[in-house]
């Protein structure tokens, strides 16, 4: 099980190697997410309009294995972007993936950039 | 520095921890804790519900990093297994060696496995650890295998013997207990509460085997059978023991400790054994010439050892321990205080007893009739806490203390308030927490609300028996204080749900942004965008379509996400009534699409395993047969069950499957602040179940009796009389005030049950305004509930018809491909996904 999140790993900005287009902004819905491919990779993408913002994580929930988190709803935590999993809601910050509310290992995060229509998700490989 | 070390990390030994490092001495000393098993501490008073989650994890007493933080060292599948006193050195089994100025043994017991010819044939068991647990369950699923029809017994009707009955039937094994005494629990009940617990027992299933000793295990290799006598034998596939505890003492006998006749390390009150370094605490410690078996004792024992190690030698274990004990075996509570068994010469008893209902209450009072002594309670041990603590606190009793185990009468029953018990009274009994110290923080300021109780106190955080206690002194001091007491739904809103109800409806909001820019702070969370969605879906009838991403997964989705993250879909058959064609199609589709496919307990069929793709593709080909996925999910109404009824029943008094189609059709689309179920029986015979219902009708001479307010979830509630005798239209007109009443007033996730219960002035006061209309609000109830039933809208209609809505349900946004991570493993000629780990 663990070959499921050996594949994600936090990238940073100035790591990024590739740009990857994943789709139009209006393939998100506000306040919301959706999953993206990438090679073998699944990537929640969430359009924070209320913060005005966007982010990106694993699609994997590190509890159970599932890859439902695109499918979670987003929010905050005394003002930290949050998802929450819709399988036992348990939340996990957007901004570095660090879990809120118990003790498991932070989700991989991976920066997000419009340009025109389109989003972008970096990866460093 | 000073060296102390811990052998054992069960619970105790964890609680010696904890206790330790939260002293300020702490820092002047370093303390290592070996444990044998190869994770660290767990519940295991909550081992049976590994069965329902099998996560691990849940039961943690606290996670590795713990230990890090606190600096503690942890050494886990790892035993001692040498004491040297002399050199104050402990061995263990990889021959490594640790120094220590102090020595605390806490390793608890060990399953008493009695010597019976064929004890080690394959397929038995012992019940303690959660590999214990991992060992039966591969086991149970390798027999069910061969035979579907496999049994299981368990040696021992005690406590942890009547967990492990329930543990092996959720496996799915014919459950048998057999136990050598006469009764069920033996250490806590009598015989008459004890046959009441069979009762009941054998109505879910338990087959209940008293007074049988067992001569020997039968089979091969492998168990087949118990030999009681000669011609008394019982064929089962697997058997759990659960004879009792033995105290895994050895430490102490290879190095001279003092011991106990038949085992045990024989401790002072200090908790010091007879080397005055080495405390013993937990089940391996002989106090007062009694191994305690209990987590209380446990704690206390923690306490008393920490505090002389630390130098306050005040502290001591008490010379009377409470052996009183409160729990919920497989849905029965069962619970026994002080004296449970009290001679005839130090007192009277009374004992109500209702074996229809599996009731059985006893108390033992003085023969001054002034006070308590102890009793037993059987079937509904609400009264249990308030009991406990006349008994501890040796308060004063009424005059007829019968009043103390009668069901309520009018007036309410014969307890007090809260906030009547002495300050000393122990609320927790588990973590040691009086009254006093729950309202001392309280008033101090240290706590502001339950949570700030809870972290500051720990009450509530061992058995969580307390906790309905707890919440009610805590909002009674925070009352006496002038302080408001809130329910605020989360950090967003400083509203409760009626409120935000009110302002939606008056201001007229349609989207979450709205409501939360005028009324609220941030972003929203999991918790308030759906309330918001709900209560926008009361007052504006639109479906969850509308704003999707503020609903919960399921209503966003318009499916039930299941395990590994697809979905079922349930098709709503209203009534439960379905034609010969429905039937047919509703298999097709489950065919083509290769769904799992279960009849469920309320009229429905479930198909389970679709993928967020397949989902409209199903719904498309189930509204061309003329269903309508159903709400099997989301706060809403769930069924209408139904008897056959007059329709062929030749008992029917009436047309219960009309009625209750009529109905289901009638609320199908209403959101509320928790699911609902309805019934209808078409005879007192009672086939719908109907008093189980959040509202539930049974046909009698004359007309329809309406009921409400039952089912209540996890504490299950029959339903209560609100009308006698009226005719389909006033059940509506009824019916409809009900529920719009409750969905405007109570609170979120709260169930018909539990807001009737709290409902000032009780079922009197909702007949005034249900029937009487007291408030003179029927009119504007039934309006608003006319406006919801005919707004009413297919929300799966409306998805598949509307691209842009369809959108949602790709897995990706980039790709057509579906989730590739998806494992099914095949399952009684279907297929399930892939158990968790």
């Amino acid at each position: 099980m663990e070959l499921v999140l050996d594949k994600y790993a936090t990238t940073k900005v100035e790591d990024v190697k590739v740009w990857f287009k994943a789709a139009s902004v209006n393939d998100f819905p506000q306040d919301g997410g959706a999953c993206v491919k990438y090679k073998d990779k699944q990537i929640a993408v969430f359009n924070f309009a209320k913060m005005d913002k966007w982010y990106a994580c694993q699609n994997v929930c590190p509890h159970k294995m599932e890859m439902v988190l695109s499918r979670g709803m987003i929010g905050d935590d005394k003002g930290i972007p949050k998802v929450a999993c819709p399988l036992h809601k348990k939340t996990f910050s957007l901004e570095n993936g660090e879990n809120l509310n118990g003790d498991m290992d932070a989700i991989a995060t991976y920066p997000v950039k419009i340009e025109g229509e389109n989003v972008y998700i970096g990866f460093s490989e | 520095m000073k060296q102390i070390i811990v052998v054992g990390n069960g619970m105790v030994g964890y609680k010696f921890c904890e206790k330790f490092v939260a002293n300020a001495e702490s820092k002047d000393f370093k303390i290592t804790v070996f444990g044998e098993e190869p994770r660290p501490a767990y519940d295991r008073v909550h081992l049976s519900e590994f069965f329902e989650n099998q996560d691990a994890e849940a039961l943690e007493m606290a996670p590795r990093s713990w230990y890090e933080e606190n600096g503690i060292e942890l050494v886990t599948s790892e035993r001692v297994v040498d004491i040297s006193r002399g050199k104050k050195t402990i061995t263990t089994v990889s021959d490594r060696v640790f120094s220590y100025d102090y020595l605390v043994l806490a390793t608890g017991s060990a399953p008493f496995v009695p010597p019976i010819k064929g004890v080690e044939k394959k397929g038995v068991f012992v019940y303690r650890t959660i590999e214990d647990l991992e060992g039966m369950l591969a086991y149970a699923a390798e027999i069910k295998a061969e035979k579907p029809s496999a049994r299981a017994a368990v040696l021992g009707g005690g406590l942890l013997g009547l967990e492990a009955g329930k543990a092996v039937k959720d496996m799915g094994l014919e459950p048998h207990i057999v136990e050598f005494a006469n009764k069920l629990m033996p250490r806590q009940l009598d015989l008459r509460s004890s046959q009441v617990l069979q009762l009941k027992l054998e109505s879910i299933g338990l087959n209940i085997h008293l007074s049988k000793a067992t001569n020997q295990i039968l089979g091969d290799d492998r168990i087949t059978g118990m030999e009681f006598g000669e011609d008394d034998v019982l064929d089962v596939d697997m058997l759990v023991i659960s004879a009792g505890i033995r105290p895994r003492d050895e430490l102490g006998k290879t190095c001279g400790l003092e011991m106990g006749v038949r085992g045990g390390i024989v401790v002072d009150n200090k908790m010091q054994t007879s080397d005055p370094n080495i405390y013993a605490i937990g089940e391996i410690a002989l106090y007062n010439q009694m191994i305690y078996g209990l987590v209380a004792p446990g704690y206390d024992m923690a306490e008393v050892a920490v505090n002389q190690i630390i130098g306050n030698t005040e502290k001591l274990m008490p010379a009377d321990i409470d052996m009183s004990t409160k729990l919920k075996l497989i849905g029965v509570d069962v619970a026994s205080f002080g004296e449970p068994f009290m001679p005839p010469s130090k007192g009277h008893s009374i004992i109500f007893e209702n074996k229809t209902q599996y009731l059985y209450k006893r108390i033992n009072v003085s023969l001054d009739g002034k006070s308590l002594l102890g009793g037993i309670l059987v079937g509904d041990a609400s009264d249990y806490s308030m009991l406990h603590q006349i008994y501890l606190n040796g308060m004063a009793i009424p005059e007829d203390p019968a009043q103390l185990i009668l069901p309520a009468t009018e007036g309410g029953g014969a307890f007090g308030d809260v906030m009547d018990l002495p300050d000393e009274a122990q609320i927790c009994s588990c973590e040691s927490v009086t009254k006093g110290q729950i309202c001392g923080v309280i008033e101090s300021g240290e706590a502001k609300d339950l949570g700030d109780v809870v972290s500051c106190t720990k009450a509530g955080t061992g058995c969580g028996g307390c906790k309905p206690m707890v919440k009610d002194l805590t909002d009674a001091t925070l009352k006496s204080l002038g302080i408001e007491v809130k329910d605020t739904i989360c950090e967003h809103f400083e509203l409760g749900r009626q409120e935000l109800y009110d302002i939606i409806k008056i201001k007229g909001y349609r989207t979450f942004n709205e409501v939360i820019d005028n009324h609220g702070t941030g972003c929203g969370c999991e918790l308030c965008k759906p309330l918001v969605a709900s209560l926008m879906a009361t007052i504006h009838a639109d479906t969850a379509n509308k704003e999707y991403a503020i609903q919960d997964s399921n209503d966003r989705f318009l499916a039930n996400i299941q395990r590994n993250g697809t979905y079922s879909v349930v098709p709503r058959v209203p009534g439960g009534e379905i034609t010969p064609d429905k039937l047919i199609a509703l298999g097709q589709i489950a065919k083509k699409y290769d769904l799992y496919t279960k009849v469920t307990g309320g009229v429905r069929i479930d198909l389970f395993g679709a993928t967020l793709k397949q989902l409209p593709l199903i719904w498309k080909e189930l509204i061309s047969h003329g269903f309508e996925s159903g709400h099997a999910y989301g706060k809403s109404l769930r069924t209408v069950k139904t008897c056959v009824g007059s329709t062929w029943c030749r008992y029917g008094m009436d047309e219960s499957v009309s009625f209750g189609i009529e109905l289901e059709n009638r609320y199908r689309g209403i959101r509320a602040p928790h699911k609902i179920k309805g019934g209808v029986s078409g005879c007192i015979r009672e086939c719908a179940e109907a008093r189980g219902k959040d509202f539930g009708l049974i046909a009698v001479d004359g007309g329809w009796n309406l009921y409400v307010g039952g089912n209540g979830g996890a504490t299950p509630r029959h339903a209560e009389l609100l009308a006698e005798q009226i005719d389909n239209e006033t059940v509506i007109k009824y019916l409809d005030r009900y529920l719009m009443f409750y969905m405007r007033t109570a609170k979120p996730l709260q169930r018909t049950a539990a807001w009737q219960e709290r409902l000032e002035g009780g079922m009197d006061y909702l007949k005034e305004v249900i029937i009487d209309d007291k408030l003179g609000i029927a009119e504007d109830l039934e309006n608003e509930m006319e406006t919801l039933v005919n707004k009413f809208e297919c929300e799966w209609t409306q998805a598949v018809n509307d691209p842009e809505m369809m959108k949602r349900f790709n897995h990706f946004v980039n790709s057509e491909d579906e989730d590739d991570n998806l494992v099914f493993v095949p399952m009684r000629e279907q297929k399930m996904p892939e158990p968790w780990n």
